[in-house]
């Protein structure tokens, strides 16, 4: 099929099998290989990419389905001259050993700030309508869908909390 | 993956008219349908894309419940102010499901129609009733520490996995459906579903093309709203037993519950013979007991998983104690 991805910002055209995932369109298509393949079936969180604002595990989803929406990988959050301020983040608080899971764990704590201050509560929160607090428990909850085979846990935490306050002073 | 078909629907009419006929699926999110595809247990030749679909809204019924189109996803429901106001025990459930990313793709619809996470189901290379019928069940007198101890036959003890699907059942939602033939109609949750029995691999009674709509909650139960989920580990996991409850207090007893149970049986389980053990009664440990006791009146294990008796006793009693705080 003939279909146009609008991928950071910018449009491609592909002639793609229909069974192509978004995952395998971005790495085997457009050589955007900053999105990790780890398990393809949704557990592990390492395709994680921004769809709309949103994020979603680009293993789960056919390419076909994603016309003329909003695509944002790990290469259109920063670059290495100017890095996101989660990038910047990682990076300081040494968020990963390995770095396979790190392009998802950005991606997917993106979306995740921007559904705390949209007040999505979360499976620990004690009070569904009260703004949610930035605490580790939160944090780890809601990062849940990313996980970090080296266990960079409490650093990922760490970059993310750091990130999200600085974002709360500037309010 | 096997080549299929690809359809973007352009209107409901649309979508139930090109499912009607051959191995077609809808796709919403896609969350569950890929994963199964992927693995050669869902062979579909026709894909009917139905995200596009303007079925994304909640709106307010006249009789002040609310009507959640088929296509709402999980994170947007979980999050609209007048569900966590009004039905926080379906909150509270879709919220201890899956995964952040998930919840945004998962949709109302594919949610209610995932299928089984029986480890049988997912290997093709073992005899699985549900995936090939007449093959035989492996986890009767295999691994079955996930399984059904209700409502399962000798053909299947597959658990439906959804969390959404219990609190839903617990609010005595409805679901609205539109079939090939463009006819509307509108059935309890309760009935959507269909027990193994000997055809294990049909699991509700929709029919080829009929395309859910929506689904529709009563006016707010108001009450205290719990669900309470057991996993074996604390996020991003499925319930081995999951309890849905609302409850509220006439002055030192209870005067209205709703309970449904999750992990326990081939479809979001709700026994209104348990309800009415509490009703007009006080709060004690001997009544929550009494309640497990008709939960469970026929109750099956299977080895590994005689251990959801007792689970579910106890988080049904844990719950219960929660729910039946005097109102002051
Ligand atoms: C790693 C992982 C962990 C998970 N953990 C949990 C969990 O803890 N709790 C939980 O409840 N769920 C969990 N899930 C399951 C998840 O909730 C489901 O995959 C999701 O809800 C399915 O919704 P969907 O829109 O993606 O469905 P799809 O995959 O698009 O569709 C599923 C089925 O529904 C049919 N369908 C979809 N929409 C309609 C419609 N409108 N009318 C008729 N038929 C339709 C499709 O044809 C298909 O057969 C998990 C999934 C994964 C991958
Ligand atoms: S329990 Fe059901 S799904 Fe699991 S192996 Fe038996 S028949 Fe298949
Ligand atoms: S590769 Fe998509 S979730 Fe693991
Ligand atoms: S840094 Fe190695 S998997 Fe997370």
């Amino acid at each position: 099929m003939h279909i146009t991805l609008s991928i950071n910002g910018k449009d491609h055209e592909l002639d793609l099998d229909p069974r192509t995932s978004v995952l395998d369109a971005l790495r085997d298509h457009l050589d955007l290989i900053g999105t990790k393949k780890g398990c393809d079936h949704g557990q592990c969180g390492a395709c994680t990419v921004l769809v709309n604002g949103r994020r979603i595990n680009s293993c789960l989803t056919l390419a076909v389905m994603h016309e003329g929406d909003a695509i944002t990988t790990i290469e259109g959050l920063g670059t290495p001259e100017a890095l996101s301020p989660l990038q910047a983040a990682f990076v300081a608080h040494d968020g990963f050993q390995c770095g396979y899971c790190t392009p998802g764990q950005i991606c997917s704590a993106t979306g995740m700030l921007e559904e705390m201050r949209a007040g999505w509560p979360s499976h620990v929160s004690e009070d569904l309508l009260a703004a949610p607090d930035l605490s580790d428990a939160e944090i780890s909850e809601r990062m849940s869908g990313n996980l970090c085979r080296c266990s960079a846990y409490t650093n990922i935490v760490a970059a993310i909390t750091e990130v999200a306050e600085a974002r709360d002073e500037a309010v | 993956m096997r080549p299929f078909e690809y359809h973007r629907a352009g209107s409901v009419a649309d979508a139930t008219t090109h499912a009607a006929s051959g191995a077609a699926r809808f796709i919403a999110g896609g969350t569950n349908l890929l994963d199964l595809m992927k693995l050669d247990i869902e062979r579909p030749e026709r894909l009917i894309d139905i995200s596009r679909l303007p079925l994304d809204a909640i709106e307010e019924n006249e009789d002040g419940g609310l009507r959640i189109g088929a296509l709402v996803s999980n994170a947007d429901l979980a999050a609209d102010l007048r569900v966590r106001r009004d039905h926080g025990v379906l909150s509270r459930a879709l919220l201890s499901g899956a995964s952040g990313q998930l919840r945004n793709k998962a949709t109302t619809a594919g949610n209610l129609l995932q299928r089984t996470r029986c480890y049988y189901f997912y290997n093709p290379a073992l005899p699985c009733n549900k995936r090939e019928p007449g093959s035989g069940c492996s986890a009767i007198g295999g691994r079955n520490r996930i399984h059904a101890i209700l409502g399962g036959s000798a053909q299947c003890i597959a658990t439906h996995p959804s969390d959404m699907a219990v609190a839903m059942m617990a609010l005595s939602a409805e679901v609205e459906v539109m079939s090939a033939g463009g006819e509307g109609r509108r059935l309890p949750l309760a009935e959507l579903y269909r027990l193994p029995g000997d055809t294990p691999h049909i699991e509700t009674v929709l029919n080829p093309g009929d395309l859910i709509t929506a689904v529709l909650l009563p006016a707010p139960l108001k009450g205290r709203h719990i669900y309470r989920k057991v996993r074996d580990r604390a996020s991003y996991a499925f319930a081995l037993v999951s309890v849905a409850a609302v409850i509220k207090m006439d002055g030192a007893t209870i005067g209205a519950a709703r309970l449904a149970f999750g992990g326990l049986a081939p479809m979001p389980w709700r026994d209104r013979a348990v309800e009415d053990v509490l009703i007009g009664q006080s709060p004690s440990s001997a009544l929550w007991n009494k309640a497990a006791d008709r939960l469970l009146a026929e109750a099956k294990g299977y080895g590994e998983n005689d251990f959801k008796s007792v689970l579910v006793r106890k988080t049904l009693a844990s719950v219960l104690s929660d729910a039946s705080v005097r109102e002051i």
